[in-house]
């Protein structure tokens, strides 16, 4: 019999609906799966035991009762700290909010539930989301199930470990600059983008408000689909979730690759790139060809442009964002201020960490006096030309390919005390920030030290039908989560 | 444009930030290394560029001004580091 902690979103929901299982017994083999192997992993921030069993019993409730079942019954899911989860601690990786308890769920929380997803918990990540790694969170050094010498990205690095070493069904990450996509690539799973507004941001603790999304992590491209159904559309909470229809992205899974054009954008297979990721990319690639598509080399031509334009528009968000952050509210405050001004100094010299203010400082100085149009006005402007690159180049194909990641998961510490070289990770992620557009990372391939490769599917805006599509068809020709699994979790000793 | 120890420090007021002296040092070089890369935008002529603040433009982010509950004052206050008679307590402001 297959273990319920190896079973996917469609089965458990089925295993549950039927009365095959309860979502109690089910959510008993995650939580004893967090046991003994999130002790080395180190993927969560809390684990919600009391909780979860409480919703699982309340899922099986309703079935005894004949009250019928959500699209997502009885699943666990994991929850990046970053989305406000009522009456549980959401810290954002970050001293400053090490204490605080939201009175609210975040829009996409409160559907999980109404769907009836077991919420098992909440997940570590680099302090506010800033971070390729998550080793900048104020709390756990997550560690890649592949190696646990390695990083598993960031920084949503808690939500792709999680699911990567089975301790959850699927989980939400957020992504602001690749946070979601990059984690996924390195720790072997599927993860998705979707377009800018396709999910409410509400209860979503702010980075960057025009650039941050919410996504969903799965096992299989199917379980991204079943998540994102039932978080994506509009929300009266959040004014920039769009007021389109959702379609049945299930339903469009098994449609293949013939006849559809893919753009291989040759900026996104630079020189220099490792020779691994490059031959597993265009390994896939020619895959899809074999099953029907047809493979289009295009340019998008400014996007070298990309990372000194995200770094702008981001931190200089963030800074605005973060300037909540002040000791009166919520979160830490310094104990014994002077003064006013002494407060908010003290609280947020001591509730920040290093790459957080440094981030806060980058912003501050290119929306200050003087600067605003050298920077801000001309990122701006260069995210305009991001975006026609990429309206050229839907005009002849139907998705693009490229490598999620210029490399497979660093080892910690390689890249932690150069932001720059940290930064430069996320130079084939940013661009659909910018652009505002879906983009999902599936993984196709190894390196010769068995760490994963990802590809990266971009769509047109609210196309993320076409990408999942895609990305369905790659997946089973690609054959990878059946040949390939990090290796065994074995029992601490 | 290189970025010196007195602009980082200015910076830092403005962010309601304190910093010690190793520690400019250190924001200093890493400003520096950061804006030369930034710098390379300077290449591109964006004279008659829109600017894009937002991917869709903002295009439904106004509603109607309904009066609807909020969240109860007592929930409001609940993570307030300090709270007094309802309201949020900060140090003394005026003497």
């Amino acid at each position: 019999m297959i273990a319920f902690t190896d079973r996917t979103v469609g089965e458990i929901r089925t295993l549950v609906t039927t009365g095959e299982a309860s979502a109690t017994d089910i959510c008993r083999a995650y939580l004893d799966r967090i046991r003994a192997v999130d002790p080395r992993v180190q993927a969560f921030r809390a684990v919600l035991d009391a909780a979860a069993l409480e919703d699982a019993a309340r899922v099986d409730r309703a079935r005894r009762e004949g009250r019928g079942a959500g699209p997502l019954a009885g699943v666990p899911i994991a929850v990046k700290d970053v989305l406000c989860t009522r009456g549980t601690p959401t810290t954002c990786g970050s001293r400053i909010l090490e204490k605080f308890v939201p009175g609210f769920d975040a829009t996409c929380v409160a559907r999980l539930r109404a769907a009836g997803a077991v919420i098992v918990g909440k997940t570590n990540m680099d302090e506010f989301a800033m971070g390729s790694s998550t080793e900048n969170s104020a709390y756990e050094k997550t560690r890649n199930p592949w190696d646990l010498g390695c990083v598993p990205g960031g920084s949503s690095g808690g939500s792709a470990a999680c699911v990567a070493a089975d301790e959850a069904a699927a989980s939400l990450g957020t992504d602001t600059g690749g946070s979601i996509r990059q984690p996924a690539a390195f720790c072997g799973i599927p993860a998705l983008k979707p377009t800018y507004g396709r999910v409410s941001r509400y209860g979503l603790v702010a980075f960057a408000s025009s650039l941050d999304q919410v996504g969903p992590f799965g096992r299989t491209v199917e379980d991204v689909a079943r998540v994102l159904q039932v978080i994506a559309g509009h929300d009266p909470l959040d004014s920039t979730s769009a007021p389109r229809p959702v379609p049945d992205y299930a339903a469009v899974l098994d449609r293949g690759l013939l006849g559809l054009r893919i753009g291989v954008p040759r900026e996104y297979f630079p020189t220099g790139l490792d020779p691994e990721v490059d031959a597993a990319v265009r390994g896939a690639l020619q895959i899809a060809g074999k099953a029907g598509a047809s493979l289009a080399e295009i340019t998008l031509p400014h996007t070298e442009y990309a990372i000194p334009a995200y770094y702008i528009v981001a931190t200089a968000e963030a800074s605005s964002n973060l300037a909540r952050y002040d000791g009166v509210r919520y979160g830490h405050r310094t104990p014994a201020p002077a003064d006013l001004p002494g407060l908010y100094v003290g609280t947020r010299t001591e509730g920040f960490g290093a790459e957080v203010k440094r981030r806060i400082m980058l912003g501050t100085y290119v929306l200050s006096s003087g600067y605003y149009d050298a920077y801000y006005l001309k990122a701006q402007k260069v995210r305009t030309l991001l975006r026609q690159d990429f309206d050229r180049a839907f005009e002849n194909v139907d998705v693009i390919v490229t490598p999620t990641s210029p490399t497979a998961a660093f080892r910690f510490g390689d890249k932690v005390d150069d932001p720059l070289a940290m930064y430069l990770s996320d130079i084939f992620t940013v661009t659909l920030n910018l652009a505002g557009l879906p983009g999902i990372s599936i993984p196709c391939g190894l390196t010769k030290d068995r760490l994963p490769i990802g590809l990266q599917i971009v769509g047109r805006r609210f196309d993320e039908e076409m990408v999942l599509r895609v990305a369905a068809a790659l997946e089973g020709e690609l054959g990878f989560r059946g040949a390939h699994r990090p290796p065994a979790l074995a029992p601490a000793p | 444009m290189a970025i010196g120890k007195d602009q980082i420090r200015h910076i830092a007021r403005l962010a309601n930030l304190e910093f010690s002296e190793t520690e400019i040092e250190r924001f200093s070089r890493q400003f520096n290394a950061i804006l030369d890369h930034v710098a390379q935008l300077d290449r591109l002529d964006t004279a008659h560029i829109e600017p894009t603040f937002h991917v869709d433009g903002g295009a439904h982010a106004l509603r109607d001004d309904k009066v609807a509950e909020s969240i109860p004052q007592g929930e409001a206050l609940a993570n307030a580091p300090e709270a007094a008679r309802g309201l949020f307590k900060v140090p003394r402001v005026l003497g």
